[in-house]
């Protein structure tokens, strides 16, 4: 027999995928805006994180009416801690996506010099990673989630690789400078989402494993 | 922090009906233990053996040991009365006497002859109500009948009469299922009181109630001990599947 309360972890599960979807779409479109140096695309994604800070509001107002009216326990409860986790980090992902699009605005007003270094890859790391989570989280597999997060590194290396380029390219080029800095906010963003992709998979753990591997050695 | 009370091998049976099934189990002591469980499961029945309630009933056998503070409570020359002096009971209606809230909680002293004087009755009386956060609301009428109590007040007068003389333990049978919330809530409150004196064991089909007043909790089901874990790991993630579909009401 079907408890009250799984209807509305099955309405919980579909909101936080459909806000994880438009995430994926966000940083994919961002992306896109700057390599394709589409300023309309990258004025849709600033535009739709609107969207994204209302689904949040959604989740946290239905975690809050959950745990109020159905009192959910163990794995229960473990879901709705988790979903009422990972939406804000899957904000703020969507909110670093809407920055690179803004920069994509400023740097499409600019001419391109040379090619985005390392940022495709960084991005489709990351990319790679946000939809590896979201797969972990709904298939809860916690092997899956500790790959996701060794991932992370790949990223880390990257980054330290773009930031010395461009700063490479600063001096030999002063007149590049802005351009340069757009881009390195760029890389840091996507630094940053990879962190927030690695917050979630530690989520997925503890709702599948019960146990917190967040700030600790073993993973 | 020591076991008050040792469980080994504990089977119990009601004729040729076996009710539980091979409990074993320590309660630290002065701490709360919760036994939740569906109805049926045994853990009223569990209840009753600590304190030897269950011997009333004829046809009623026990096997294994129980033991508190060492000691085994079903070992032949046991003083039974003196047992349910030391294990107090509280039940899930209350049953005040027939007499004034003064006399409720008297009689256990008085027949006990626990009290040098009439003075030191009246202080053991009042230490009692006030344990049991009646006090203050029953001072001015010590001498009026214990019914003209609201329930929440007479299910505290009982718990009381069961701290005037003097146990170690105290066994409560869903002492809050027939309250409303604002009593249950003082009965909740005064159970994490008590606890800072006695070993509380506590029957409840309230899960929420259990999670909020206990610090172990174990689970039963058809008579046998099926999980017990510190609460927080019970209503978080429990070991076993049963208590995950029992506590997350897969059935019940």
């Amino acid at each position: 027999m079907e408890r009250l309360i799984d209807e509305q972890l099955g309405i919980l599960r579909d909101k936080l995928l459909l806000l994880g979807g438009t995430t994926e779409s966000a940083l994919r479109n961002a992306m896109q805006a700057l390599t394709g140096r589409d300023s309309k695309l990258a004025k849709k994604v600033v535009k739709d994180d609107k969207i994204v800070n209302k689904m949040e509001l959604e989740i946290d107002r239905l975690c809050i009416e959950i745990i109020a009216r159905y009192q959910p326990a163990a794995y229960d409860l473990r879901f709705v801690i988790s979903v009422a986790k990972i939406t804000p980090v899957l904000e703020r992902i969507a909110d670093h996506a809407a920055n690179i699009a803004e920069a994509a605005l400023v740097l499409n007003n600019e001419p391109q010099h040379r090619e985005f270094v390392d940022l495709p890859f960084m991005a489709e790391v990351a990319g790679e990673m946000l939809s590896d989570s979201l797969n972990a989280f709904t298939t809860e597999d916690g092997e899956l989630s500790r790959q996701v997060i060794k991932r992370d590194k790949e990223i880390d290396r990257a980054y330290d690789k773009v930031f010395g380029e461009l700063i490479e390219m600063m001096i030999e080029h002063p007149a590049l400078t802005n351009g340069a800095a757009h881009l390195l906010f760029v890389a840091k963003h996507l630094e940053r989402i990879g962190d927030y992709v690695k917050d979630i998979c530690e989520l997925n753990v503890y709702l599948t494993e019960a146990s917190f591997i967040k700030h600790s050695k073993k993973k | 922090m020591g076991s008050k009370i040792n469980i080994k091998n504990l089977n119990f049976f009601y004729g040729a009906d076996q009710a539980l099934f091979d409990i074993s189990l320590k309660i630290p002591e002065r701490q709360v233990m919760a036994f939740i469980g569906p109805s049926g499961c045994g853990k009223s029945t569990f209840l009753r053996v600590l304190n030897r309630m269950n011997d009333t009933i004829p046809i009623a056998k026990v096997s294994g040991t129980v033991k508190i503070d060492g000691k085994d409570i079903y070992a032949p020359k046991t003083d039974v009365v003196a047992l349910r002096r030391k294990v107090g009971m509280v039940f899930q209606k209350s049953n005040p006497f027939p007499k004034t809230i003064f006399e409720n909680v008297a009689y256990g002293i008085r027949i006990n002859r626990m009290h040098k004087d009439k003075t030191d009755l009246e202080e053991r009386v009042e230490k009692a109500l006030k344990d049991s956060a009646l006090w203050d609301e029953v001072k001015d009428r010590l001498n009026t009948s214990a019914f003209g109590l609201s329930g929440g007040q007479q299910q505290r007068l009982c718990i009381a009469r069961a701290l005037a003389v003097q146990p170690e333990v105290i066994l409560m049978d869903e002492p809050a299922s027939a309250l409303d919330p604002i009593a249950t809530q003082k009965i909740e409150e005064l159970v994490v009181e008590l606890k800072e004196h006695y070993t509380i064991a506590i029957v409840t089909h309230n899960m929420q109630q259990a999670a909020r007043v206990s610090d172990r909790t174990a689970f039963f089901m058809l008579g046998k001990l099926i999980e017990v874990n510190p609460t927080e790991r019970m209503f978080t993630h429990p070991d076993e599947k049963l208590t995950e579909d029992y506590i997350t009401g897969r059935f019940g």
